[in-house]
């Protein structure tokens, strides 16, 4: 069976103006990150800001075209396609934004909004694009008195339900989620999840889950990559990740992510310093500066993903 | 004696559609050296509740308490003069968005050195060595360096940083820090908290978290305070509080992290916090409750004992399960 998406080297650089007097510095967001994702499992990207998930996201979306390395989906590589396979390809990945406040056109009713992508996308006539949106509003728990209401009369938690029917009205196989949750508060995080995990069960979706939130993560993910940095520093399984990681900054992130219980003491790996700007990268393993495990040859070398106690890691100090 | 003594707060917003009760009978206390946390969703009053206290809301805002004492003084009856050499003094804030917070067109040690002329009338000379020690103390390198620095040259972390320069640039008795991290990353967030708890410990402070992160509670509070649509649902020790929560809303809180999950499906809690127009009558949150029953629509509950969580509930919970005493008393 092939993936339902599957990334080979992805990476993406921007050029970024200094002045008028200086040359464009170069930022790699993204420096080649691969995995490969197959129907009904959510593959998890987590990492802080700057760390490049949200660029990753773009390029997964085809919103933005990488600068090295390849996209396919469902085996068919997006650079190669004609483009009318192009066309058809970006139906199958949607893409649900963090912000529900701001994802959403205030003069647009949620009817407009869900029934747009049928607009633009398929050949349906008036009547059908509407049966078609309040059905996918019964799925996501919206009445369908909401279909002529504009977004303002929404709380955060329904525009994310919104959001969420806008994606999937088109029947994608892969939705990309960037951070779908951290700005809903907890009991509406809950509702939330709980619709995601059902629509994956009912149309088959594989979800590419953008989150900072570990306890999110380990309740939703079956496979976790940690980026740093642009870098793919630890990829694996939930339990891999969460019960044996391997990496250092995995470790750290673990480590510092508070859990609600009072009870519990750890040992926290408090990290010095902040993530290095991605315009000045240093030299050999982007995580050193800052890395407890540092030695001689991770300032010069950079450490490639290997596969590791079964995961693939980045990381000089970690054995085989 | 207690630091911070505040009996039964309302505070009341005249709002063009008719006045909005924000926060409605919460008491709030808190002692040297104690960290107690606030916690509860956007609309549940507990940032308004704090900046009664420090005296910050706009006119339209009405504040009435029973009593409100700040190191014994009754923060009520003192002038508008006074309170304002308290505020920034002796009770010092943070706020959630560093980055906001901060004045962009004037250097950090600039801002900083503001309160240090305002409230102590240091010199120029003393308050730029004061800027650097303060700066080094929240530790942030190169401190001579950064304090000529603009707002925009910081990342979120040292913004967020020098915002806690700031509040202790006076050595104030009580901070209260509202969601001082939640615009940061993890690993960033664990430096502030244990900068925060460092702090307290070293001068004595008493320290006030406002939050919604259940974790960033457990890790670092001694008591916790439970608010919901205005109201304290419950106030309880921070360890008992996750052993054996007592307010339904509280216990399902809880049970809706997921990290506490057992299984796949989250217990959600059902529906929304209401807002300004629907607010249900009898209990707030019984729309929503999984225990309620016919009295829980009608008439509004009356708070439990301590040993109960001070829970505003007709029937607390005790180890899970509902107890009717409360109940039986309001005669239902």
């Amino acid at each position: 069976m092939t993936a339902a998406l599957e990334a080979r080297g992805l990476a993406r650089d921007y050029s970024v103006a200094r002045g008028a007097f200086r040359r464009p510095a170069l930022v790699k967001a993204l420096a080649g990150v691969s995995f490969s994702l197959e129907v009904g499992r959510t593959l998890a990207v987590v990492g802080e800001s700057g760390s490049g998930k949200s660029t990753l996201a773009r390029l997964l979306t085809l919103i933005e075209a990488p600068s090295a390395g390849a996209l396919l989906i469902e085996g068919e590589d997006v650079a190669h396609a004609t483009p009318a396979t192009r066309r058809r390809l970006r139906r199958e990945i949607q893409m649900v934004f963090q912000n529900p406040y701001g994802s959403l056109n205030p003069r647009q009713t949620i009817g407009k909004a869900l029934e747009e992508p049928l607009l633009v996308n398929t050949d349906m006539n008036a009547a059908d694009r509407r049966a078609a949106s309040l059905a996918i509003m019964e799925k996501v728990g919206l009445r369908p008195e909401y279909h002529h209401r504009y977004p303002h009369m929404f709380s955060g938690g329904q525009r994310q339900r919104i959001a969420i029917a806008r994606a999937i009205v088109l029947r994608p196989k892969i939705l990309v989620l960037d951070e779908p949750v951290s700005a809903l508060d907890v009991s509406i995080r809950a509702q939330v999840l709980n619709l995601l995990a059902g629509l994956k069960d009912e149309f088959g979706l594989a979800y590419v889950f953008v989150s900072h939130d570990l306890s999110v993560v380990r309740h939703i993910a079956d496979e976790v990559m940690v980026i740093y940095l642009g870098h793919a520093v630890e990829t694996g399984s939930r339990d891999a990740i969460f019960h044996d990681a391997q990496h250092p900054y995995t470790r750290a992130l673990l480590s510092a992510t508070p859990v609600a219980d009072p009870t519990a003491r750890r040992e926290r790996i408090l990290l010095t310093g902040e993530p290095p700007s991605p315009i000045a990268p240093p030299p050999g393993c982007p995580f050193h500066p800052r890395c407890p495990l540092v030695f001689d040859r991770c300032r010069v070398d950079k450490p490639p993903a290997e596969t590791k106690r079964g995961r693939e890691v980045a990381c000089w100090a970690v054995t085989p | 004696m207690t630091l911070l003594d505040i009996r039964n707060l309302t505070v009341t917003f005249a709002t063009r559609r008719g006045a909005f009760t924000a926060v409605d009978g919460v008491d709030v206390a808190v002692d040297r050296n104690e960290v107690l946390a606030i916690v509860g969703e956007s609309g549940s009053g507990k940032s308004v509740a704090m900046l009664a206290a420090m005296g910050l809301l706009p006119k339209t805002a009405t504040v009435t308490a029973d009593r409100m004492n700040f190191d014994g003084l009754d923060l009520m009856a003192l002038s508008a003069d006074r309170r304002r050499r308290l505020a920034g003094k002796d009770m010092a804030m943070i706020f959630q968005e560093p980055m906001t917070s901060l004045n962009p067109c004037f250097t950090v040690g600039f801002q900083i050195g503001e309160t240090l002329s305002a409230h102590l009338g240091l010199a120029r000379k003393a308050r730029a060595a004061r800027v650097v020690e303060l700066l080094a103390e929240v530790g942030i390198p190169d401190p001579a360096r950064r304090a000529r620095a603009y707002p925009h040259q910081l990342s979120g972390g040292m913004s967020q940083r020098v915002m806690i320069a700031m509040a202790l640039a006076c050595r104030p008795k009580l901070l209260i820090a509202d969601e001082p991290t939640t615009a940061l990353d993890v690993t960033i967030q664990a430096q502030i908290l244990d900068l925060l708890l460092r702090l307290r410990r070293e001068n004595g402070m008493g320290l006030v978290l406002i939050t919604h992160d259940m974790g960033v509670v457990a890790e670092t509070a001694d008591r916790v305070i439970v608010q919901y649509a205005g109201q304290q649902v419950e106030a309880s020790p921070t360890r008992a509080l996750f052993a054996d929560p007592h307010h339904p809303y509280t216990a399902a809180l809880l049970a809706a992290l997921p990290e506490r999950a057992t299984e796949r499906r989250l217990p959600a809690i059902p529906g929304v916090v209401p807002g300004q127009f629907d607010r249900p009558a009898g209990c707030l949150f019984s729309p929503r409750c999984a225990f309620a029953f016919s009295a829980c629509h009608r008439i509004a509950p009356r708070r439990a004992g301590p040993e109960l969580g001070a829970a505003l509930c007709h029937t607390p919970l005790a180890a899970g399960v509902p107890q009717p005493g409360a109940l039986q008393e309001a005669g239902a």
